[in-house]
């Protein structure tokens, strides 16, 4: 009896669903996809600007958190992939990229108090005013992200870490949403990170376009053709495009030219000595 | 009680025993069924064409709203303007149907939209609560119609009503409409108030038999404003008031209608309830502030090919 009632157990399946404004919806479209046996959803344009519309939505508050509380959730970021090694493992990622990404999160944890020391200045200017050059977020940036787990990593992590809200478009599908798994346990808040499954080719030229997303990381297109297109249609709203030159290797020491990419410079003059 | 009603439209006066046995003779509201009629039409889809006739419909439609207590004279005339020209960056963009304020700012705007066609609808009657004597909210509709005002949108005493006391919220209907004058009278009956669906359908008929031109909705002011349900419920009385009577009366929604979305559905259930009659601006309102930007977001959307963002409207 205990026997024949094991064997009868039917193994139950995950569906990789998309994660959208703190939750893991299907595709509007309905549409699905396998990847390596797996069933994936296949987001559609819609779900890209029902995305736009979450991460607009987080981006005020999550950029008015103080940078230290934003600090402290990337690096719980940081320990729930700890917690998660397995899984990874169990997708194929290399353990040694495991441990990279999460040093990675550690990494951008750190410079969130830091960077407005870094990139802000206050300005000697002739006259009588103190002038304060201080970075802030660019808003909400749609992000063609690479397909290994760190470079995943490497291009949200610098965007979030200072107060951006981002729209990504995944080529590795269980692995990011697995990532996204970890981030709806990390006290990320719904909307600032949003992870949509599918073609790049598809969704991102909807996102380039899209009047409401402030920048565009096209990161992972591989296709020149593609993303010439896209930093075309970026032009029309005059995004900022961050369009890497050569290949990344995202072992490297990735420096601050990637958070300072995604901040707007704002320059306050505030008179003294009256 | 046919010759009640009659002799009440025709201004006759009427024991409030002979309106009480008429409104409680009405046929009862099926709650179940019409909530999930209401949600059935609310499924349908609107592509392409028919959405983009849709969209500069629901926007030929939008009483475009302030009654806040931070009104300002400054801010009735931004808004007065983009009724005139909703989107600014588009000609073939139509105006909107009215503007509605407080009495107090109906000759900021009259000022602003004399002579162009869009209507300058006021609140009036002691906004939102209706809870003053009837002298003063006589006062209140005379002040803005002698301001320009040329729609009066009044409350009805919900208290009086809820108590049965139906002749006096008969009465005050009447007064307000004498002394609105030529000026179109819009009855809110604030559903969100009345309780039950039954109560919609008799605050409706009470409303319609009285002289309203329009009834509406709700005052947007209290937790439940329009939903398509009571929506629903009105336009089946302005229909079955048609058919018995032969005067047209309109419907304006008010309240929590945020995007083209549900603007849409509006439209839907209209047609498939009242026919193509009540498709159009003298006989349909929208009683709204942030709809009209996300209407005009899809109707950039459809123009241009690509999504349009709040940053590129203005804020209201």
């Amino acid at each position: 009896m205990p026997e024949s009632s094991t064997s009868a157990r039917l193994a139950v399946r995950k569906t990789y669903k998309l994660y959208v404004g703190g939750k893991f919806p299907r595709s509007e479209s309905g549409r699905t996809y396998l990847v390596d046996g797996d069933n994936v959803a296949l987001a559609s344009r819609k779900d890209a600007r029902d995305a736009v519309l979450a991460a607009r939505a987080a981006q005020p508050k999550w950029a008015g958190a103080t940078a230290y509380n934003r600090g402290q959730v990337l690096y719980r970021i940081a320990e729930m992939v700890e917690a998660r090694r397995a899984e990874f493992a169990s997708l194929g990622v290399p353990a040694a990229e495991v441990d990279a990404a999460i040093d990675r999160w550690v990494w951008y944890a750190g410079w969130s108090d830091k960077i407005a020391q870094v990139a802000g200045n206050a300005n000697p200017v002739a006259g009588p005013f103190f002038n304060i050059s201080a970075p802030e977020p660019t808003g909400v940036v749609g992000v063609i992200a690479p397909s290994s787990l760190l470079g995943l990593v490497s291009v949200i992590a610098p965007a979030v870490v200072t107060g951006n809200t981002v729209v990504v478009v995944a080529s590795n599908p269980q692995a990011a949403i697995t990532l996204a798994e970890v981030l709806a346990t990390s006290d990320v808040p719904g909307g600032v990170v949003n992870i949509l499954t599918g073609k790049a080719a598809e969704i991102a030229p909807w996102l380039a376009s899209h009047d409401d997303v402030n920048a565009l990381d096209l990161s992972g297109v591989d296709d020149p053709e593609l993303a010439t297109e896209l930093e075309r249609a970026a032009a029309g709203t005059l995004k900022r495009v961050l369009r890497p030159t050569s290949g990344v290797d995202y072992t490297d020491d990735p420096g601050t030219a990637a958070m300072t990419a995604l901040l707007e410079i704002k320059t306050v003059w505030h008179p003294k000595g009256f | 009680m046919t010759a009640t009603a009659t002799s009440r439209l025709s201004g006759l006066p009427d024991s409030p025993a002979d309106l009480r046995t008429f409104l409680h003779g009405l046929p009862g509201v099926d709650k179940v069924g019409i909530e999930a009629r209401a949600a059935a039409l609310g499924t349908r889809s609107v592509k392409t064409s028919s959405k983009a006739q849709a969209i500069d419909l629901a926007i030929r439609m939008v009483d475009l709203t302030t009654l806040e207590g931070a009104d300002t004279p400054g801010k009735v005339r931004a808004l007065s303007a983009k009724a005139l020209r909703p989107d600014p960056a588009d000609p073939t963009c139509p105006p909107v149907a009215a503007v509605c304020v407080y009495p107090a700012m109906v000759p900021t705007a009259a000022a602003v939209l004399a002579g162009s066609g869009v209507h300058l609808a006021s609140v009036a009657t002691a906004f939102p609560s209706g809870q003053a004597p009837l002298e003063v909210k006589l006062a209140d509709t005379r002040d803005a119609v002698a301001g320009g005002a040329d729609e009066i949108d009044m409350v009805i005493s919900r208290g009086a009503f809820l108590a049965g006391d139906y002749g006096k919220v008969f009465d005050e209907i009447v007064a307000v409409k004498e002394a609105a004058g030529p000026a179109h009278l819009k009855v809110i009956l604030e559903t969100g108030e009345l309780g039950t669906y039954d109560n919609v359908r008799r605050a409706s008929w009470l409303a319609m038999l009285a002289g309203a031109h329009f009834i509406k909705t709700s005052t947007g002011k209290v937790d439940v404003n329009a939903t398509l349900p009571v929506t629903l419920v009105m336009l089946e009385a302005v229909r079955d008031f048609r058919e018995r009577y032969g005067r047209q009366v309109g419907v304006k929604p008010a309240g929590g209608i945020r995007t083209t979305k549900d603007a849409i559905k509006y439209l839907v259930m209209i047609n498939e309830t009242c026919g193509d009659d009540w498709l159009h601006p003298d006989w349909f309102r929208f009683g709204a502030s942030s709809l009209l930007n996300d209407l005009l977001m899809q109707r950039t959307k459809l123009t241009t090919g690509h999504y349009a963002g709040p940053d590129y409207f203005t804020l209201d």
